[in-house]
Parts: C-alpha cells; structure tokens; sequence
C-alpha cells in the first residue's frame, strides 16, 4: 500500500475516532434514559421506529465503527502476528463490510420497520 | 557498605547473565560499576562508553530491566534489595555483553532525512530566526538529543514493526521539519509517513518517559502525523 494510502488510512480512524466519542457518550446517555423506569422492547421499538433522526444518528454509528474497526485490526494483524500485505488488507476490508452490513440490517430493523 | 549484587550480560543475543559483587560506593553510577567489573573482575567483559557525564550518549545500557544512561543513573536509585542487572539495549543487535550495534538506529535517521538541506551557502549571512516562532520553540523542544538509543530501545512500536523509524529518527525529523532555513520539507514529510513513519506510533509515551533529557519525541511524532496528513491532503506529498 502506497505511503499516501496509509497516512489517509491513519486520518480516516482519527476522524472516525472521533465521531465515535460522540456517538458512543450519545448512545449510553440515550440507553441509560431509555430503561430507567423499565421500558420495553414494544416500547422502545415504538419510539424508534420511523424516527429519521435517530436512524441517521445509529447509521453514522454503524458507518464510523465499520471504518474505523478494520483500520485498527490491521495494525494489530501487521504488530502482532506480522500478517502484513495484500491478504492482510483483503481480510480487515471484509471485516469493515461485515460490520457495515450487519450494522445496517440492525438499524433498518430498529428504525425502519423492517425483519430483524 | 553491603557489596552489590550485579547480573551482567555475557556474550550475543543467545548468552546469559553472569553475576559479580561489586564494592558500594558513594554517588556510584552504574557506569561505575560496569567499569569496576571490567577492570577488576573480568577485562574481557564489552561495554561502551565516552565522555562519562551525560553528553556523547554512548553508554546507554538496560538496567533492571529499564533502559537508561548508566553514567547519570545512580546505583542508589536503581538497586532493588542491593542487586542491579544490567543487560544490553533492547531492539538492537547485541554484538558481545554489553554492546549493541547500533547501525540501524543511525541508518533510521538517514532514511528519516535527518540531515539538514540548506539553500545558502558559508558566503552567505546568518538566516534571522526569532527565537520567539512557533517553529524555533518547537526546535527547542526537540534539539538537545544525544542519540544515545534510550527511546529506541524503550519503544513497544519497534519491537513490533522492524521496519519503524523509531522516535529518536522522528524528532529528528521534526526538529527539521520545523526548520524555517531547511529546502526539502516535502521530501522529508514523505520520509516519515506510513507504516513505518509517525502514523505507526501508539503513543504509549515510553519514549518520552525514558529520555535521559527529558525530550518528548511523542509530541514531535504527533506533529508529524498532523504535519503529514496535510501534506497528504494539500497533494505536497
């Protein structure tokens, strides 16, 4: 991988880093509200499903873990077990994918309305 | 004085500690005590040193374990149940006991572009360069390095990843970076991108801890990393 690609890759898991923070102090303080008087699952559901608001904030959730979780396991690939190179990089790009699909069924699910 | 208990290391990467008692000392170093084994217990025993007062950089071993300048280490600080063990950098070819080669620490500096690249010549006058700039202040923060290979052997980074410049390289490179008179900052910032550039540090600050002369390549690697991204960025590089 070129030196260009790599510092981009560096400034893509900061910059994810980052929407991470938010996302996750935003997500406990919304979970710990949500329960503390014992809701639901039919309820919780009830308040999400079809509310925009929070389908773009999980789905920038979902996007910001996806690219930042495989930028990482790549490095601890490369520094741990010395997997560096072209399968290396083919692997955390399909884990990324992974964590992007799943992520995604998951907040169609919640907020869309959808299958689970 | 109780004598001290000492563990050196004998032979190559493959040898083994052997153990010595050495006689306490007032103000003793651990350089003191190396040098006492040298010259009275055994003669055969490598070690390296030079100016014997924190200067040349050349005498930085692993002590119990840590690594350190061992002319300015005092045994007192160190001993632990009066014994030190006293062993060869680590991250570093050991070339007998106590002596590393340190080719690849200095070579890390070249490729690092750790040489400045001027555009005047001795005809010319002095650049004026305040020393109240942001950049001279960042020079500052960073010059005094005596390459004595601490930080390199301190560093988790390089144990890890070979071919990683390592922080003594990078602050260089800062150091250079920031240098207002120097013509090739593109090329450098280049140098030390990637994998085996700045972008590589975790900042787990064992650099920074260690350094003999209380330097912080960790802040001048972090300026690198930003340095680099906008380079990247801008298309410079």
């Amino acid at each position: 991988m070129s030196r260009r690609s790599e510092v981009l890759l560096w400034g893509a898991q900061r910059i994810s880093a980052m929407v991470l923070a938010l996302c996750v102090v935003v997500h406990l303080i919304t979970m710990i509200y949500a329960v503390r008087s014992g809701l639901s699952g039919a309820e919780i559901l009830g308040r999400t499903q079809g509310n925009v608001g929070w389908f773009a904030f999980y789905a920038l959730f979902v996007a910001a873990v996806s690219v930042h979780a495989p930028i990482g396991l790549r490095t601890i690939l490369a520094e741990t077990f010395n997997w560096r190179g072209r399968s290396a990089n083919v692997f955390s790009a399909i884990v990324g994918l992974s964590l992007a699909m799943w992520g995604l069924r998951a907040v169609m699910a919640v907020f869309g309305g959808g299958q689970a | 004085m109780e004598n001290l208990q000492v563990r050196i290391w004998r032979g190559k990467e493959n040898g083994g500690f052997q153990e010595f008692e050495v006689p306490r000392q007032e103000s003793q170093t651990v350089l003191d005590v190396v040098t006492y084994v040298q010259r009275k217990c055994d003669p055969t025993l490598s070690y390296r040193f030079a100016c014997r007062v924190g200067v040349c950089g050349s005498c930085a071993m692993t002590v119990n374990g840590v690594s350190r300048w061992t002319c300015r280490t005092h045994v007192d600080k160190v001993a632990e149940d009066n014994k030190v063990e006293i062993a060869p950098l680590r991250n570093l070819p050991v070339i007998k006991d106590l002596v590393t080669d340190m080719s690849e620490f200095f070579d890390k500096w070249a490729k690092a572009r750790g040489r400045f690249a001027g555009a005047t010549t001795r005809k010319d006058g002095f650049a004026p360069v305040s020393p109240e700039s942001k950049e001279r202040k960042r020079v500052d923060a960073g010059i005094e390095c005596i390459g004595c290979g601490v930080c390199y052997s301190a560093c988790d980074v390089v144990t890890w990843n070979k071919d990683y410049l390592g922080p003594a390289a990078l602050n260089r490179a800062w150091t250079l970076v920031n240098d207002v008179r120097d013509t090739e900052r593109a090329e450098r910032l280049a140098a030390v991108a990637g994998d085996a550039g700045c972008h590589a540090c975790h900042t787990h600050l064992n650099c920074t801890e260690r350094c003999p002369k209380g330097l912080s390549p960790t802040a001048g690697i972090a300026g690198l990393k930003r340095a680099v991204l906008a380079a990247t960025l801008a298309g410079e590089i």
